[in-house]
């Protein structure tokens, strides 16, 4: 039966209640189980050697004196994890990332592991692995990387994007452009041009589980893995093809997650970890320190961003242009192509130019953070956009409003807009009683709009109906922050049953189709959208056995609130059967009753955000305090409200702490200086006040029930915002994030000494 | 190395290990006792996830030895319900949606049984600096905040 993923305005019992999730107990007692948590008998200990150079060659790596340490049952080094990409550039990145082949590309890069019987032994090998490597000049900042005079970081990359094929290879990976209209012809038509240079440190996504995992590989060719991660199939796509195996064969299981936002959604020592455990003979568990963590998994890029936007007196923007440069790593990337796509989305331009240079720094390769890119490119363009308001003399919000992107807008990046929430998000912030709360001195406000795609993407559910009239819900979307129980909110709507009697899981890589990772905020859009399909599909099933039991034509039989309804004249003293007197008659009509759903979510509706937000600025030290947060963005529909806003309140936190206080600090010999949480500083308890949230409900038309995702697009306005409230507050425009305190008393002091 | 042999409490049970001398408390519950409540998350004291009270001092476990734990008295989050009968905060915790990913939450819980412990009316501030020294990375802490707050309400009652 095909499916009709269409909006249907209906009224809801299950979805947008606020039920205890399924997984809720074992998470406050102790008794889930998350990456580090699981043990497999005869289990080793693996660790990793890593590059202490930021650019260095290895000339030949001796692993023979941690070979005959005692209790050492494998060394392997690149030479254990033969290339197998067979002309994939992507993999090879990929597999050259988990563990360095010919160069050390940044510090934290991986040159070797081992397994050993305990965690003593295996930190006692790992020193005993003698690495001789030829240093290499390096270079660790964006615009120095740009320079000509730059070291070279991969000698393989070469730059895509340009009209002619460059001959020589380039830290520029891809070039990158986007628009449309004529922006020379735009700017000559502007009263005010607001024209301005930024800048953003690399953030890393923070999670507090450290990567981890346990791998099985048999003598027979099959392997178990036991992971952390956003997306288990994904893993074990890669992790096949880089071990030789057939997909099939490995499954893998994703464990509970520690938090993610984007950086569980590459491997990085599940390879390693299953050659260890190949080589070895044994179960193999492999947890990254959290020095590890910070050096050597994958944080978001540090960018340097120019801004120009034109406006009529009247407030109409006439142009707006954006380069946007972002690090990638040492890898190929797509990060400034993201944010050249985001960073406009908010607004209807008649004459709009975005252009991304993605850069190869000697820096771990850059992973997805939560709404990857689009925060910095927001950053930029929103604090123009408030700089342009007060020259013209128009209030920000007012200024947004006139020129908000509506249904029927080409966007900046190209598709024309359906039904979307930027402009009731503003006009929602406009009438907040926040907007007209006193400020006191030192006090700033600022406001600033974000943008994020969403995603869809292949999804595949199982939904089985218990004798007793329960209902199992198999999803292959990991749950990074409630997702199974919005799921089963789902079931219970769809089926007319009560949430009590849907039970969520997620289910392994043997025991369900492909399914994506849980990114782009696609877990509850797009596993819901499979779930409803699959409910569907059972109530088929359950209406063919009602008939079966009444012996009526099946198409007389209806589904109404749980149960089965014989419609018509004739059938007037059929009373109704329960989904549970049709499952408890079920082995006598045909079977278990199920239903299966896999499709491709298209149609994942756009999300956008305001937020507003007061800080408070000291002018002798340059500390700041958060006085007060709000944030409005539209879910389409809120099928959990109470994660919906858990969503909006973690988004505005992260990007409070990456407006004020977070940065990677790398020293001149290119070593990250603060691989540690007390001096990478996210923020704390104390840090923070209540965060305000205002859920908009702007039906996304191709969601049956209307749902956007909602997970990333709370983390796009929260460095604009700050960055707006904090020169407010300060008097002088910042325009280097994190705005920590020397850098806003230097812009203070700065501005003093004129 | 050899082991050292350890006598102490935990949550009410007599128990004893052989640990080696720098092993951490933290590694002894979670890789010798099986008790992987407590969290890893740094190793170095500053996230808190491996929150623990011992002689109702609130500590990181991964700060203590394992040797150290010699006769005293240790409290870790399994020990926290009562039969099926949740822990209040635990309780809250659940009602106000309090965790979303779930890997500091056992610290949290620990740290704000600690906290009403000392004190069972705290001010909003007085929460706030309270549990900063465990850090959440998903939920802003508000839901946190508000979580402890009806916690110290229904334990006041109590």
């Amino acid at each position: 039966m095909n499916f009709d993923p269409r909006f249907a305005g209906r009224s809801f019992t299950s979805v947008g209640t606020r039920p205890i999730r399924p997984d809720g107990v074992d998470k406050v007692t102790g008794r889930a189980r998350y990456g580090a948590d699981f043990n497999m008998a005869g289990q080793l200990v693996g660790r990793v050697l890593r590059s202490p150079h930021a650019h260095a060659k290895i000339r030949k790596i001796d692993t023979s004196k941690a070979e005959q340490l005692p209790g050492v049952k494998a060394v392997i080094t690149a030479a254990d994890l033969p290339d197998l990409t067979d002309g994939d550039a992507g993999m090879y990145d990929i597999l050259d990332n988990c563990m360095a082949r010919t160069k050390a590309l940044y510090d934290g890069h991986a040159v070797a592991a081992v397994a050993a019987v305990d965690a003593r032994t295996a930190r006692q090998a790992l020193k005993l692995i003698e690495v001789d490597y030829e240093l290499l000049p390096h270079v660790t900042d964006v615009d120095e990387a740009m320079k000509h005079s730059a070291p070279l970081v991969n000698d393989a990359i070469f730059t895509e994007g340009l009209e002619q094929k460059p001959v020589k290879p380039s830290n520029v990976a891809k070039r990158s452009q986007f628009g449309h209209g004529d922006v020379h012809q735009g700017f000559g038509q502007a009263d005010f041009v607001v024209e301005r240079s930024f800048k953003t440190e690399q953030t890393h996504q923070g999670y507090i589980e450290p990567h981890a995992c346990v791998a099985s590989v048999s003598s027979d060719g099959t392997a178990d893995l036991w992971v952390c991660t956003q997306g288990h199939f994904v893993y074990r796509q890669h992790c096949a093809q880089l071990l030789g195996l057939e997909a099939s064969k490995l499954r893998v299981t994703s464990s509970e997650i520690g938090g993610g936002f984007g950086g569980k959604t590459h491997v990085w020592a599940e390879p390693v970890a299953l050659a260890l455990s190949r080589k070895a003979g044994r179960p193999v568990k492999l947890v990254m320190t959290r020095d590890e963590v910070f050096r050597a998994s994958g944080p978001t890029s540090a960018t340097s961003i120019d801004v120009k936007i034109g406006a009529r007196k009247d407030g109409t923007i006439t142009a707006a242009e954006a380069t946007l440069r972002y690090t990638s790593g040492p890898y190929a990337g797509m990060w400034a192509e993201l944010g050249a796509m985001t960073a406009f989305a908010c607004y209807k331009l008649d004459n709009v130019k975005t252009v991304g240079y993605e850069v190869l720094v000697n820096r771990p390769k850059t992973a997805a953070y939560r709404a990857p890119s689009a925060p910095m490119a927001a950053f930029a363009v929103e604090s123009a956009v408030d700089e342009l308001a007060k020259q013209i003399g128009i209030d920000p919000v007012e200024f947004r409003i006139k020129n908000a992107a509506q249904e029927g807008t080409r966007s900046s990046y190209g598709p024309v807009y359906g039904p979307i929430g930027i402009g009731p998000t503003l006009e929602a912030a406009k009438n907040h009683p926040h907007m007209k709360a006193p400020l006191k001195e030192n006090q700033g406000r600022g406001m600033a709009c974000g943008f994020w795609f969403n995603f869809g993407g292949q999804t595949c559910t199982d939904l089985n109906i218990g004798m007793d009239g329960s209902v199992s819900l198999a999803v292959g979307t990991v749950d990074v922050g409630g997702s199974r129980a919005s799921l089963s909110l789902v079931a219970a709507e769809e089926l007319g049953i009560d949430y009590s009697h849907v039970k969520a899981i997620v289910a392994d890589t043997s025991s369900l189709g492909y399914n994506d990772m849980t990114d782009g905020s696609r877990g509850t859009f797009s596993s819901s959208m499979a779930t409803i399909s699959a409910a569907r599909n059972a109530i088929r099933v359950l209406r063919e056995r009602a008939a079966q039991m009444w012996d009526v034509p099946v198409d007389d039989v209806h589904w109404e609130q749980g149960h089965a309804i014989a419609r018509g004249e004739k059938y007037g003293n059929l009373s109704p059967l329960s989904l549970k007197e049709i499952a408890a008659q079920s082995g006598k009509t045909g079977g278990p009753i199920a239903g299966h759903s896999e499709l491709v979510a298209d149609g994942a509706g756009v999300s956008f955000a305001t937020h507003i937000c007061d800080i408070e600025v000291d002018p002798e030290t340059g500390a700041t305090r958060v006085i007060r947060y709000t944030v409005v963005q539209d879910a389409g529909k809120a099928v959990h409200p109470t994660y919906v806003e858990g969503q909006y309140q973690g988004g505005a936190a992260q990007g409070i702490g990456w407006a004020l206080n977070e940065e990677y600090i790398y020293g001149k010999d290119g070593r990250l200086q603060n691989p540690g949480f007390l001096d990478y500083r996210i923020p704390v308890c104390s840090d923070l006040p209540m965060i305000d949230t205002q859920i908009l409900e702007i039906p996304n038309p191709n969601h049956p029930y209307g749902v956007r995702g909602v997970g990333e697009t709370s983390i796009v306005p929260p460095l604009a915002a700050i960055a707006n409230a904090v020169s407010n507050a300060a008097g002088v425009r910042m325009t280097h994030i994190p705005m920590s305190p020397p850098r806003i008393l230097a812009a203070i002091e700065a501005e003093r000494e004129g | 190395m050899a082991g050292v042999a350890v006598s102490t409490t935990i949550n009410g049970d007599n128990v004893e290990y052989l640990c080696q001398p720098d092993e951490t408390l933290l590694d002894v519950l979670r890789d010798r006792l099986g008790l992987t409540g407590a969290k890893e998350g740094c190793g170095t004291g500053d996230c808190g996830a491996c929150s623990i009270i011992l002689d109702d001092r609130l500590v990181c476990s991964c700060l203590v030895l394992g040797a150290e734990a010699e006769g005293r008295r240790v409290e870790t989050v399994e020990g926290m319900a009562h039969g099926d009968t949740l822990h209040p905060l635990q309780q809250k915790f659940l009602e106000h949606a309090a965790l979303q990913c779930g890997i500091c939450t056992p610290g949290f819980l620990i740290a704000a049984k600690d906290l009403l412990a000392k004190n069972p009316d705290p001010s909003e501030e007085e929460i706030r600096f309270g549990l900063a020294g465990n850090l959440c990375r998903c939920t802003g802490y508000d839901k946190i905040v508000r979580a402890v707050q009806d916690a110290a309400n229904v334990m006041k009652g109590a």
